[in-house]
């Protein structure tokens, strides 16, 4: 328990040098800063920033509630201790170096309260550059899903599938999903429709073969008992083979959804009317560097939504393995 | 008395290899009757389990005929259980689920919903419904796998040394819950076993192969009646003239394994 307090405090403490850094340092370098009203209060980008540390102060504060007197979720509060740590000292760094000595070289490396004036200046046209990269990621990456699990099935299932689909995973396996992007633009009546097309490829590759690994690995007596309880062959397909495969299906997935997400924003970068890709370029093109980072980050956070979900989907469907695997 | 319910008519298998065949039953033949208890038994490798495979329909028949109440034994059918020696459960299904599975799968499980319990219950397996494979002991399991099977209502049960992996306190119950469940429902039963003792405390009769290549040869009545007590004298007595049987049956052995 006392061990388990302290992991707070040190926790703590990175967040909290680097909000005293950003009260009590002396600003030597002169900046300008963005104002936006918002509610009534004029914000400035220094006071986005603070308020971001502030909350994740906060977030640390209620991690640390949360996981009350459970062993199990106590351990993993306590095991992130040193990285909280040394990301407050860095954040802390960042910002002497970037905003208050203004030592590393501008305008291409902002501080952080620079990368909060993105937020303060554009924050409609960031949101809606997110959205469309979210809404281009989900219909991409669902459908190479699905029509991964499909091809993969039936590869699996059926020998002469394999016979001919083989080449053809395998060509696609060495060719970066981009490289069809010239083609995709005038194949699709939509320059988004070009770009699903392309996720899809990213998904489709990983997924398909994965799923085909699991369905061909399935032993002989499953199907055999089934047969022997009056299951037929449909019937066997989805409650065994798929089932069997979802394991594999799943690292499938993880690998694609990184996969996907790296060539979404190349896609973006090179022709979409939208996305944070395309606002990774339009900014470069006025060296708004700050935005670009405010892209970036934009991009870790929804990254990491994205991949939590996939987690959780894949810890409720393979909830037979707890125990089996490590 | 003979009704020919289950008939195995001059059946052969050889599995055919890259240098050599291999016979792993010659014309072997005999009838089941409904309601029976049968045993094979016999050494490693006199195929049984090959035996076993080709009358619930699972590998081909290329000689010979097998016959269930006159028809021809094409493809495995829920009419013909099997009982596979272990491994074959779902690990993706709770125990409940893997005991519905025949029923879902023939779209009869509506109908049937609360023979579910009924069998959770018979088991012993209450509790542990919602449960993975993995989370219950190897004699459990092999409870589900029989009633897995059971909850079909077959003609015939397969069993394959349903309980070769198991203690054998799980073996005495399990053969104990194997006896309540042919007197509940006259299930036909054909069990594959190594052990003497549980073939004489199931069976009406025993069909004692030899390998090499494998076949029938003595069929034994046991003519006792149940509950049998397996330290009795009559047990005792019957025991010894099956293991001298099945000396002389391991005797008979092919010119090359002579010396
Ligand atoms: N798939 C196969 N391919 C080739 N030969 C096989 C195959 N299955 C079995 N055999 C051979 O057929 C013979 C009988 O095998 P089977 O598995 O039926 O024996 P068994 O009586 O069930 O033995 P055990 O008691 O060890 O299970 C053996 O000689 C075996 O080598
Ligand atoms: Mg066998």
């Amino acid at each position: 328990m006392k061990n388990y307090s302290k992991s707070l405090i040190v926790s703590s403490l990175g967040v909290v040098l680097a909000i005293v850094t950003n009260l009590f340092f002396p600003q030597f370098a002169a900046v300008a800063g963005s104002q936006a009203v918002i509610s009534g209060y004029a914000v400035n980008n220094n006071d986005l920033y603070r308020f971001v540390l502030v909350v994740w102060l906060l977030w640390i504060a209620g991690t640390w509630l949360r996981a009350g007197s459970e062993k199990e979720r106590q351990r993993a509060f306590a095991e992130k201790t040193r990285l909280r740590l040394a990301l407050g000292i860095a954040v802390s760094l960042w910002d002497v170096l970037g905003t208050k000595l203004q030592v590393l070289p501008q305008p291409f490396f902002p501080g952080p309260a620079g990368i909060a004036s993105a937020f303060l200046e554009d924050p409609d046209y960031i949101l809606q550059n997110t959205m469309y990269s979210l809404r281009l990621f989900t219909a991409g990456f669902l459908s190479g899903v699905i029509l991964g699990i499909i091809t993969g099935v039936l590869v699996g299932w059926f020998p002469k599938v394999a016979y001919w689909v083989e080449p053809v995973l395998n060509v696609c396996g060495v060719i970066p999903p981009v490289a069809w992007m010239p083609f995709a633009l005038i194949l699709f009546p939509t320059s988004f429709t070009a770009a699903v097309f392309l996720l899809i490829i990213c998904v489709w590759f990983p997924v398909t073969s994965m799923t085909a690994l699991g369905v061909s690995g399935t032993p002989k007596a499953l199907y055999e008992a089934a047969s022997t309880l009056g299951a037929g062959t449909v019937y066997q397909i989805f409650t065994i083979a798929i089932p069997h495969a979802m394991p594999q299906i799943f690292v499938g997935v993880t690998t694609a959804e990184a996969f996907a997400f790296t060539n979404l924003v190349m896609a973006e970068m090179m022709g979409q009317p939208g996305g944070l890709g395309y606002y990774i370029n339009a900014s470069k093109v006025w060296s708004a560097y700050y935005k670009v980072f405010a892209a970036i980050i934009v991009m870790t956070v929804l990254f990491g939504l994205i991949k939590l979900l996939v987690d959780r989907l894949q810890r409720h469907v393979l909830r037979w393995q707890k125990g089996i695997v490590k | 008395m003979r009704d020919n319910f289950f008939e195995v008519d001059h059946v052969t298998r050889i599995y055919r290899g890259e240098e050599s065949d291999t016979t792993a039953l010659k014309d072997v033949s005999f009838i089941v009757n409904e309601g029976e208890f049968i045993s094979i038994i016999g050494a490693s490798g006199c195929g049984k389990t090959s035996l076993l495979r080709m009358l619930a329909g699972l590998d081909p028949v290329e000689e010979g005929e097998i016959r269930l109440r006159g028809n021809r034994i094409g493809k495995p059918d829920h009419k013909m259980g099997y009982v596979f020696q272990q491994g074959s459960l779902y690990n993706w299904m709770t125990v409940e689920q893997n005991i519905a599975y025949g029923l879902r799968a023939r779209k009869v499980w509506k109908k049937n919903r609360d023979r579910v319990p009924e069998f959770i219950r018979f088991a012993g397996l209450e509790g542990f419904e919602k449960v993975y494979p993995h989370q219950i002991s190897g004699g459990m399991g092999q409870r589900v796998a029989i009633c897995r099977a059971l909850i079909n209502e077959p003609d015939i049960l397969l069993l394959d040394e349903p309980m070769g992996a198991l203690d054998s306190f799980t073996r005495a119950s399990l053969q104990d819950k194997l006896l309540e469940l042919k007197a509940e429902n006259n299930t036909t039963m054909i069990l594959v076993t190594h052990d003497v003792d549980e073939a004489i405390y199931l069976s009406d009769r025993i069909v004692i192969m030899t390998p090499r290549p494998g076949r029938i040869s003595e069929i034994m009545e046991i003519d006792m009646k149940h509950p049998r007590n397996r330290g009795g004298s009559e047990f005792m007595s019957v025991r010894r003239e099956l293991l001298e049987k099945f000396d002389l049956a391991s005797r008979v052995m092919p010119p090359e394994y002579m010396i």
